[in-house]
């Protein structure tokens, strides 16, 4: 079993194909999760305090804007933990979106300099399109290990 | 809507929520009685909305501001003001957000308010921004007042000095300007001052109204009708006083500790910006200047405006080493009158820097407060700004000129 990072990263489709093939999706979905079910923290929708745009120094310098740092709170521990990663270009909104331009950027950029396994794909827009994009996923997906690492 | 009604007010940023301010933004609102509200749009929007707005951006969260903007525009979403925000340092969303502010300006007479955030939001600035928002929602009579009507006076309690103006039928007739000490103590010695000069006895008075710091705490003493953080105040005294009621205009008030960058239009402000982070754009920096240089504070400007501050060099803004450049310079043989110009060119200077990077500077330039009379202060403003820079009349009284100026629409009420 591969812990899979996935950009958009909050995508379910790649999250659920992920799953499908026997591996650990690495979404922010599960991060948000533990956020807003955080007891003693009351800081509405998403539960980010001012601390957190300071755990995202780890991957961004001050300078960089807090709503980058604050998503990179959530993200950047997602890299560190992946081993592999599917990267979908260009991406319809309804397919997943992390809103922040500079942080997909950084996302990418940290993403593809880590050195694990990385499918680079660009969205598909027809039903030709689409077959090959999943079957380019499921032969990504199937190349990972199955047995558990840990 | 009444002064009691909750404001509803549309918040249109672009991830605030992740940038750790939103229980800061939700809190500011809570105390001047608002609620942020998202306003609802059509996800299929999105797909449409850079080219309707003609603005295309790579960040969908962008689209979502100009999408938010546009239901509001529109009236999809009831608001009765809107919030714009984003992270302070971003470029792509600095020209959303200043795009977003003008098309609803533009289009809407929904009043809104623009700022960009770190996660380090001051408290106090940010609510100072929601009072603003919510007294042009629920004020808007009075904030369309052009003449000060009846006799009323404005209390301005400021960090450095407290001004009281007290104005009838749209004149000037008493006015009192003291340091501040005591909050109440300094603004009933400068109340009592101006009651003199205008020759009129304290229970004549129709109405009052407080700015500044210690807006609460005198409002409550001397019971006035208006209670107003500074920013509204001092636009509307600005174009006031200036002449200058309609269209755009930018004030910059350069106070004793703090100064303010305002955008206004039509005499409500925009964006703005507070500064009181360093003291080296304050008026305390020419007040230490003057005494290093053995003149009076109201000597300085005239000596600075015979000097040439190119001929200083100065390292650093801040109020201890910038001060020492200055002494160095004197030392070295430097004139008085160079150095002097110097330090008016550095409080300038950094206003620009750190102040009117974040605010359109339209004309006309109004510079006020107590800095404003300090000549060289506006001459280094004009020259480094390249235009030319109104200083109105009692410009030094421009919160309590205001604030009388607004509290006389309780005289009629």
């Amino acid at each position: 079993m591969t812990k899979v990072f996935i950009y958009p990263t909050n995508s379910l489709i790649l999250s659920d194909l992920i799953e499908r093939f026997g591996h650990t999706p690495l979404a922010v979905m599960g991060e948000i999760h533990d956020k807003i079910t955080t007891i003693g923290i009351d800081s509405p929708p998403l539960n980010i305090t001012p601390e957190d745009p300071k755990h995202g120094l780890k991957y961004a310098a001050v300078e960089v804007p807090a709503g980058v740092r604050g998503r990179m709170s959530l993200i950047g521990p997602l890299i560190d933990e992946a081993e592999a990663a599917i990267i979908v270009d260009d991406a319809a909104i309804s397919f997943g979106c992390m809103g922040c331009a500079r942080t997909n950027e950084l996302t990418k950029f940290l993403t593809r300099d880590k050195g694990i396994p990385v499918l680079e794909l660009v969205y598909p827009y027809s039903d030709a399109e689409g077959k090959e994009f999943v079957y380019k996923i499921s032969e990504f997906l199937d190349s990972l290990p199955k047995e558990d690492r840990s | 809507m009444s002064e009691e009604d909750q404001v509803k007010v549309a918040l249109v940023s672009c991830g605030s929520e992740f940038a750790g301010v939103q229980s800061q933004l939700d809190s500011a609102a809570e105390q001047v009685n608002a609620k942020l509200v998202y306003p609802e749009m059509d996800i299929s929007s999105l797909d449409t909305i850079e080219m309707e707005f003609g603005l295309q951006v790579a960040s969908a969260d962008l689209k979502l501001m100009m999408a938010r903007a546009k239901a509001v525009v529109e009236g999809t979403a009831r608001v009765d003001g809107v919030f714009v925000t984003s992270c302070f340092r971003c470029a792509e969303a600095a020209i959303v957000r200043n795009e977003v502010r003008r098309y609803i300006h533009q289009n809407s007479d929904i009043p809104v308010i623009s700022y960009s955030f770190t996660e380090r939001t001051t408290a106090a600035t940010l609510l100072t921004r929601m009072e603003a928002l919510t007294t042009i929602a629920r004020r808007k009579h009075l904030l369309a007042r052009e003449k000060q009507t009846g006799l009323t006076v404005g209390l301005d309690s400021g960090s450095t000095t407290t001004k009281a103006a007290i104005m009838r039928d749209n004149e000037l007739i008493g006015e009192g300007w003291v340091p501040t000490v005591n909050v109440v103590e300094s603004a009933r010695k400068a109340y009592d001052i101006a009651l003199e000069q205008a020759g009129i006895k304290e229970e004549d008075v129709q109405a009052i109204g407080t700015t500044g710091y210690g807006r609460f705490l005198l409002g409550e003493h001397f019971n006035a009708q208006l209670v107003q953080e500074e920013i509204t105040v001092n636009s509307k005294g600005a174009v006031y006083l200036a002449g200058t009621q309609k269209g755009p205009a930018t004030v910059i008030d350069i106070g004793g500790m703090d100064n303010k960058a305002i955008s206004v239009e039509d005499g409500i402000p925009g964006m703005f910006t507070m500064g009181g982070i360093c003291a080296g754009a304050s008026g305390r920096f020419l007040e230490m200047t003057a005494k290093r240089l053995g003149v009076e504070i109201t000597e300085l400007g005239k000596l600075a405006v015979k000097g040439m501050q190119a001929k200083v060099e100065m390292n650093s803004y801040c109020i201890v080493f910038g001060i020492q450049s200055l002494v160095n310079s004197l030392a070295q043989g430097s004139a008085a009158q160079d150095v002097a110009a110097a330090a008016c060119h550095s409080v300038v200077e950094q206003i620009f820097e750190q102040q009117l990077q974040e605010v359109e500077v339209k004309e006309p330039l109004i510079l006020v407060g107590g800095s404003s009379l300090i000549e060289g202060i506006p001459k280094a403003l004009g020259d480094l700004l390249k235009i030319d820079v109104v200083v109105p009349p009692h410009s030094q009284l421009i919160g309590a000129v205001g604030a009388a100026l607004l509290a006389s629409g309780y005289v009629e009420d």
